[in-house]
């Protein structure tokens, strides 16, 4: 039993390999590892919690589990856009986290081999801290997001809001 | 042969059931010690708790454990089988609650996927070694006894009297010893048994009549006092203290802290619930599928105009669904017996260590509490009662200067009022100290300039703040200053409220008032903008439209309200929570007056939407990591699937209070 079981999720961790879902902020494209994605829903009714920083808009109830949504575009300081019904949500787990990650479309799912991705360049400082790499995939160029920084990263904010 | 899954029924049901055995076990063994005997009873339960430990453990292969209980069980056999023979009840209950221990760090590892140790040679080696002696005592037909001998005022020569005694013993006993133990080269010993009497420490096969009579016959004799000693008088014990030492687990307190830990994040994923409330809940949902067909049907069969069938029948489901939540609520109400009695162990425990003498009183263990709060709340209690016996209970010596009882008391009580349990945890120890506080306070800056007027409980109720202890030095089981927050942090993780009540030199009693459950509370929904709120009934005191001419405003731009004479101050809701499109002007709002701790507040809100039971479900961890109780303790759905955030009324007072100063130290 058990090693049907590592079988199991050896075959499923190779399923997910290299696997990003590809999805478009205005003109860029951003990847997440498919690994972390639990759903994708449509927009839905969003409540307000107060004192929460910008970019996370309020919790949604998902079938009566209450998860927390962030727009990723303010999460990048870009500005606000409208949502449509092009707007999506990514729910995805970390580390028992979930969250859910409002962008502009989603686009595909694509394979993207390691050999493909390259590290981001140092400079511009800001928006790098989120991105773990820079994928190349037929002609397009997505960004690879590190979803655990995404979530994890506010202690850097908490303490600029302080000041 | 371990590598089995946590999550396999059978291993559930293992720690599950040792466990439970595990706490039984520790029970009987701390009545035994309390009445500082063995019954018949008591053995043959332990007998069968070990034996049950022993057969699980074996059948899930964990050799270990089955062999320390295979250990005890055969002492145990020998014991029931010898019912009449002399115990030294205090190093057998050592011994069982050492095994109780070992056992239940094994279950743990276990229930965090780790493998147990293989073996506890030492321990089974100091129970071998008890049996052992036990049975030397028996295969010898040795009792032991304590004899004390006086002549006659004027015999003389007590010194060869005494002498002959033990020669004539001689015959009845092969060990003995005695004092004054020269008898007849030292001159003194004539002048010591006049004085003190003639002790003599024996062992002999024969009765407790025999040997009376034996002494009976000594002549010249005044006064005789015979009595069973116990063996370890006699007997090596020094070798049988030591094989303990080594056995003793290192840095135990923190140890057992963290084990404390373990189980309480291990520990509910399973529950004994009684068959009848089972059957209670059949019964009900039973019903609830036969009124939802009504409901269903006469939904279908065209509203006749009237409406009564449908409104019927859509009562009866409402009368239904109430009940099922009620016994459902039951289902998971667990009585505080388990957690109480634990209290006891860890009290016995420090007691032998810090070798004072307490008491600790038991009552109402029966109360019924949330399963998930008492596995909240059983940390907290230990340090209280920790506290209260390293910090709060004094040495024998200084209370009998006090004029105290030489033994100090706890109290654990708990007691239903109405919506929420009281937990008291009482001492008659010296109590706390107001001015050593105060002065702590300032050490650590905890106290501002503007502190001055503090109210007697305001001042105990800093020995929650983080990092304070009035204690000079740290001990082993409390003094680091962080056992009082973690407290108060927990228990108002639960949604309780925890206060000191002390008087110098007459002790301390602390209360936890907790509510009775967490999940569902009756709350009263509110508009703000477009958002909605839900206040717990329970703290609301009365809603009322204001004129305009009772609010006032002070200096510093806070508003107040007066209301039949008193003066509340006003929080506008909108404000606090910086929501757009709320509404300003007071007339065209409602102020629902909130009350709780004794303070009040005026809550101003656009609209009340009506009163209902809602399910309470926490905010999720990533809004809870980004903000720290910011006036909110949870959220719920609501009936068209919207969400509503539950209002913590607590903390809204607290904020109002600080924004207060805010707003002064700002003016300034």
């Amino acid at each position: 039993m058990t090693e049907q079981s590592t079988f199991n999720s050896a075959y499923e961790e190779d399923a997910q390999k290299d696997k990003f879902l590809t999805f478009s902020l205005g003109n860029e494209l951003y990847g997440i590892e498919i690994k972390h994605v639990i759903e994708i829903i449509g927009i839905q009714t969003i409540t307000e919690v107060p004192e929460l920083p910008d970019f996370v808009r309020g919790i949604i109830n998902l079938r009566g589990k209450i998860i927390p949504v962030m727009d990723v575009r303010l999460r990048f300081k870009k500005p606000f856009l409208e949502y449509n019904d092009r707007t999506c949500i990514i729910v995805i787990e970390m580390k028992g986290t979930s969250v859910g990650l409002i962008v502009d479309s989603v686009s595909e799912v694509l394979s993207v081999p390691s050999a493909d991705i390259v590290p981001p360049p140092e400079a511009g400082g800001g928006l790098n801290r989120y991105i773990q790499g820079i994928g190349k995939s037929g002609t397009a160029v997505m960004l690879l997001l590190d979803c655990d920084k995404l979530l994890h990263d506010h202690e850097v904010e908490r303490l600029l809001l302080a000041e | 042969m371990n590598g089995r899954d946590l999550s396999d029924p059978i291993m559930e049901m293992y720690l599950f059931e040792s466990s439970q055995l595990l706490e039984q076990l520790e029970t009987t063994i701390l009545d035994c010690e309390q009445a500082a005997s063995f019954s018949a009873h008591a053995v043959n339960e332990i007998f069968r708790h070990m034996h049950t430990l022993k057969g699980s453990a074996a059948m899930m292969q964990y050799m270990g454990i089955a062999e320390v209980a295979h250990a005890i069980e055969d002492l145990f056999h020998f014991i029931r089988e010898n019912i009449e023979q002399e115990l030294n009840y205090r190093l057998l209950s050592d011994l069982v609650l050492k095994v109780g221990d070992f056992i239940k760090e094994e279950i743990n590892k276990i229930s965090f996927g780790l493998h147990p140790e293989e073996s506890a040679t030492s321990i089974i080696a100091s129970i071998k070694q008890y049996l052992d002696e036990l049975k030397q005592a028996k295969d010898s037909g040795m009792n032991a006894y304590q004899a004390r001998i006086r002549f006659q005022n004027d015999c003389e020569m007590e010194n060869i009297r005494a002498f002959n005694v033990i020669h004539r013993l001689k015959d009845i006993s092969r060990s003995f010893h005695h004092d004054p133990p020269d008898l007849l080269e030292d001159e003194k010993s004539i002048e010591a048994i006049r004085k003190q009497g003639f002790h003599i420490f024996f062992e002999s096969d024969k009765s407790y009549q025999e040997v009376h009579g034996f002494f009976m016959e000594t002549a010249f004799l005044e006064q005789l006092e015979l009595s069973h000693s116990e063996h370890a008088q006699l007997l090596e014990v020094p070798a049988v203290v030591e094989a303990d030492d080594s056995v003793e687990l290192p840095d135990w307190p923190e140890e057992r802290e963290i084990q404390g830990k373990l189980e309480s994040s291990s520990r509910n994923a399973v529950i004994s619930v009684s068959v009848s409330k089972l059957d209670q809940l059949l019964d009900l949902v039973g019903e609830l599928v036969i009124a939802e067909a009504m409901v269903s049907r006469s939904e279908s069969s065209g509203y006749s105009g009237e409406g009564t069938s449908f409104n019927k029948t859509s009562g009866q489901l409402r009368k239904i669904t109430g009940e099922l939540q009620d016994i459902v609520m039951s289902i998971r109400m667990v009585p505080l017996v388990s957690t109480f009695h634990k209290m006891r162990r860890v009290a016995r425990d420090m007691c032998q260590k810090l070798n004072k003498d307490v008491d600790i009183r038991i009552i109402g263990e029966d109360t019924e509490l949330d399963k998930n709060i008492i596995d909240q709340i059983s940390d907290p209690l230990m340090h209280l009662v920790r506290n209260a016996l390293d910090h709060g209970i004094e040495s024998t010596e200084e209370r009998a200067q006090t004029g105290k009882k030489g033994s100090g008391s706890i109290t654990l009580e708990a007691k239903n009022t109405g919506g929420y349990v009281e937990i008291v945890v009482a001492d008659d120890g010296k109590g706390l100290n107001l001015d050593q506080i105060l002065a702590r306070a300032r050490e650590n800056g905890l106290l501002g300039e503007q502190d001055v007027n503090l109210t007697e409980k305001e001042i105990f109720g800093m020995i929650f703040l983080p990092g304070f202890s009035t204690k000079e030095r740290i001990t082993e089981f409390s003094g680091r200053g962080v056992g009082m927050d973690v407290v108060s942090r927990n228990i108002e993780g639960v949604g309780g409220v925890i206060s000191v009540e002390s008087n110098w030199l007459a002790g301390t009693s602390i209360t936890m008032k907790i509510p009775l459950t967490l999940a569902i509370i009756d709350g009263m929904n509110v508009r703000v903008g477009s958002a909605n709120y839900t206040v717990p009934t329970t703290s609301i005191k009365e809603s009322f439209k204001p004129k305009l001419t009772d609010v006032i405003t002070d200096p510093d731009g806070n508003e107040m309200i007066m209301v039949r004479g008193h003066c509340y101050p006003i929080l506008r809701l909108h404000e606090r929570f910086h929501s757009q499109n709320g509404l300003t002007s007071f007339e065209a709002g409602i102020f629902v007056m909130l009350e709780q701790d004794g303070k009040s507040l005026c809550l101003f809100v656009d609209e009340l939407l009506g009163q209902q039971q809602v399910v309470v479900k926490t905010l999720p961890r990533y809004i809870k990591q980004v903000i720290h109780r910011e006036g909110l303790a949870g959220c719920t759905l609501l009936g068209d699937g919207s969400i509503s955030l539950i209002l913590d009324v607590a903390d809204l007072m607290g904020t109002n209070r600080n924004r207060g100063m805010q707003a002064l130290a700002h003016n300034r």
